[in-house]
């Protein structure tokens, strides 16, 4: 069954820890969390832009900051096997990877999730391979999304701080028990050097407190077995439970995120409206776009447009219900989506959003946008030229089913590139 | 001191030079020091395959308020160019609206590298920030210098505040001496800087 009961969260009004502000980059704020943490196991493997943060965290281990075992291993496959195996042995074990790194570990992340294994994977967004490219996309973060993960994504370092923090909590939920990936912008946001304010250790350890499994293969007494051979008998039972768990997580992520900001004065939602009170035409993104894409809504307002954003904080499991009340009013809906579903009906954060207004009967007009593949550079303009096509669509009524394609040299007629 | 209008917020910095000179660090070492300086900072390095000598890129946002914008500086209200010799390769004044300042790491005068700026709107100053490095660091990294005499024309923080960012963010890589020589070369950058234009600044 999917448990839907509503989480106890306290409500004696708590002070907001004192912060202390540091200037990092988002790996740097990542690994500074870690530290917080302090988890047994530790098992990564650098690849550009990851590699900011186990590079700093590596630091933390060899000075005898933290105590963390600090696994070395030959790949990304290996990174999160070792997770896997120190996970199941009871042990708090995190990841960290970009792109390539992630397409490397890909059975294992159905293994880690179908193991329910509460395992934190950091993903530094980053472009799939050919042709080669290290610069951001939500390539890896769109093909991880059927693999059972809950996903998290933020837009500044500040963020990455932050939801590493709560992924913690949220995977580690005695009803939740799935791994959580914390998705931040490849060089947008991991090498991003801003103010970020870290809370004192005390006050994140209390936040995230111990990890202590139900059982594990070395608890005393356990009979639990791990990676089972699971055939005819049980396997769709399993996968069931698995698709129930990961439903009933969302409750779980927004109590997470409510306590946060009790602690922290930082108060984030499963998803960011920006100026939507009253929004007609909105634009709907994931990531470090957000700067563009407020200053689109606030240039489409000044001209007389009831313009709005809407920012995707939780992608697994997709908040649907949220979504379609946020959406509610639009009459015009664009969606942004950093990387191609190659084949696909429509590209992938489209046909989340697709699929969420469906049974609507007042659904608004949609239009898909594909942006920013292998970090070509997002600009104002381009959010500007999308907003345009929405504004145009919101006066004639007609809805367009072509994807536009924000900052490509094409010549739209031939379909070949333009100079 | 030609110039000391106070500084518009956000301000956007552009950094121009080559792989190895420093430009990175020097971007956040003036992200760090506008932190100190009770600013929201930001500061993002244009990074594609790292190869020393190299043109490379970086940017520097100093606002009141949290960035929301993440990407390049297209207008910027300062460029640095650490290496003189991409003037003309690369157009380091790009979008530079009037009234806006570049530094120049150059043995020429303001007045000299207008003639190959080829502005006579906007704010030249220049500093031999090589020979600073060399006589005070013992190595040719003008990018302390720089700074220093970035401040010349950009201050947003004190030397004082600059000097504590170098010594922190410094300090926890490198030896005292290595330190000192940097503060130094940072109090000559702004010492020895000389400035030519000014205007409304953007």
């Amino acid at each position: 069954m999917v448990d839907t009961r509503e989480r106890p969260v306290s409500d004696d009004a708590v002070e907001a820890a004192p912060s202390t502000a540091i200037a990092v980059n988002g790996g740097e704020a990542i690994a500074y969390a870690l530290k917080q943490i302090e988890p047994e196991v530790v098992a990564a493997y650098p690849i550009t832009p990851q590699t900011l943060i186990i590079e700093k965290f590596a630091e933390y281990c060899a000075d005898g900051v933290v105590r963390t075992e600090y696994i070395n291993v030959e790949s990304e496959h290996a990174a999160l096997s070792a997770c896997v195996g120190a996970s199941a042995a009871g042990a708090r074990a995190i990841t960290a990877t970009a792109g390539p790194g992630l397409a490397l570990m890909f059975e294992m992340l159905g293994v880690t999730s179908g193991m329910r294994l509460p395992i934190v994977m950091h993903l530094c967004t980053r472009a799939l391979s050919a042709p080669l490219n290290i610069l951001g996309d939500h390539s890896d973060a769109m093909a991880m999304r059927e693999t059972g993960w809950v996903m998290l994504s933020g837009s500044s370092p500040q963020e990455a701080y932050d939801l590493a923090l709560v992924a913690q909590t949220v995977a580690e939920h005695p009803d939740v028990m799935l791994p959580c990936a914390n998705l931040v912008d490849g060089f947008m946001v991991t090498h991003a050097v801003e103010r970020v304010d870290v809370l004192p250790d005390d006050v994140v350890r209390d936040y995230v407190g111990e990890y202590e499994p139900e059982t594990s293969l070395l608890a005393e007494g356990s009979t639990a077995t791990y990676g089972a051979l699971d055939f005819r008998d049980y396997y769709f039972e399993h996968r069931r439970q698995q698709e129930a768990a990961l439903y009933a997580s969302q409750p779980v992520v927004e109590a997470s995120l409510k306590r946060f900001g009790e602690i922290s004065g930082r108060h984030h939602q499963i998803l960011e409206p920006y100026r939507m009170d009253d929004a007609e035409v909105v634009l709907v993104f994931m990531g470090s776009a957000e700067g563009q894409a407020h200053a689109a809504v606030d240039a489409a307002r000044a001209a007389g447009v009831k313009a709005g954003a809407l920012r995707i904080r939780l992608l697994r499991p997709f908040p649907v219900d949220a979504i379609a009340e946020a959406l509610s009013g639009a009459r015009v809906v664009g969606v942004m989506d950093r990387a191609i579903g190659f084949g696909s009906a429509v590209n992938p954060l489209l046909a989340d959003i697709k699929s969420a207004l469906w049974s609507r009967t007042d659904r608004p007009l949609m239009k898909g946008f594909v942006y920013g593949l292998g970090g070509r550079v997002v600009t104002l303009g381009q959010l500007n030229q999308a907003l345009g096509e929405l504004v145009s669509a919101f006066e004639s009524g007609e809805e367009s089913t072509t994807t536009t394609y924000l900052g490509l040299r094409e010549d739209p007629e031939s379909a070949e590139v333009s100079s | 001191m030609v110039t000391t209008t106070p500084v518009a917020l956000p301000a956007e910095v552009r950094w121009h030079g080559r792989g190895g000179q420093g430009v990175v660090t020097a971007s956040r070492l003036l992200a760090t020091a506008a932190l100190e300086g009770g600013y929201y900072p930001q500061s993002l390095p244009d990074f594609g395959a790292e190869r020393s000598g190299a043109p490379i890129a970086a940017y520097t946002r100093i606002g009141d308020k949290p960035p929301t914008m993440r990407g390049p500086v297209d207008s910027p209200g300062l460029v640095l160019v650490l290496d003189p010799s991409l003037i003309g390769n690369v157009d380091v004044l790009e979008g530079m609206a009037s009234g806006s300042a570049v530094v120049v790491n150059s043995i020429r005068t303001p007045e000299d590298e207008q003639t190959r700026l080829i502005r006579d709107d906007i704010v030249i100053c220049t500093v031999d920030a090589t020979a600073i490095a060399v006589e005070l660091i013992g190595r040719p990294l003008p990018n302390t210098p720089m700074l220093g005499a970035l401040l010349r024309v950009f201050p947003m923080v004190t030397l004082e505040t600059m000097a504590e960012a170098v010594s922190k963010q410094l300090g926890e890589l490198f030896p005292e001496r290595v330190v000192e020589g940097n503060i130094a070369a940072l109090e000559r950058g702004y010492e020895t800087a000389t400035t030519i234009g000014e205007g409304e600044r953007s």
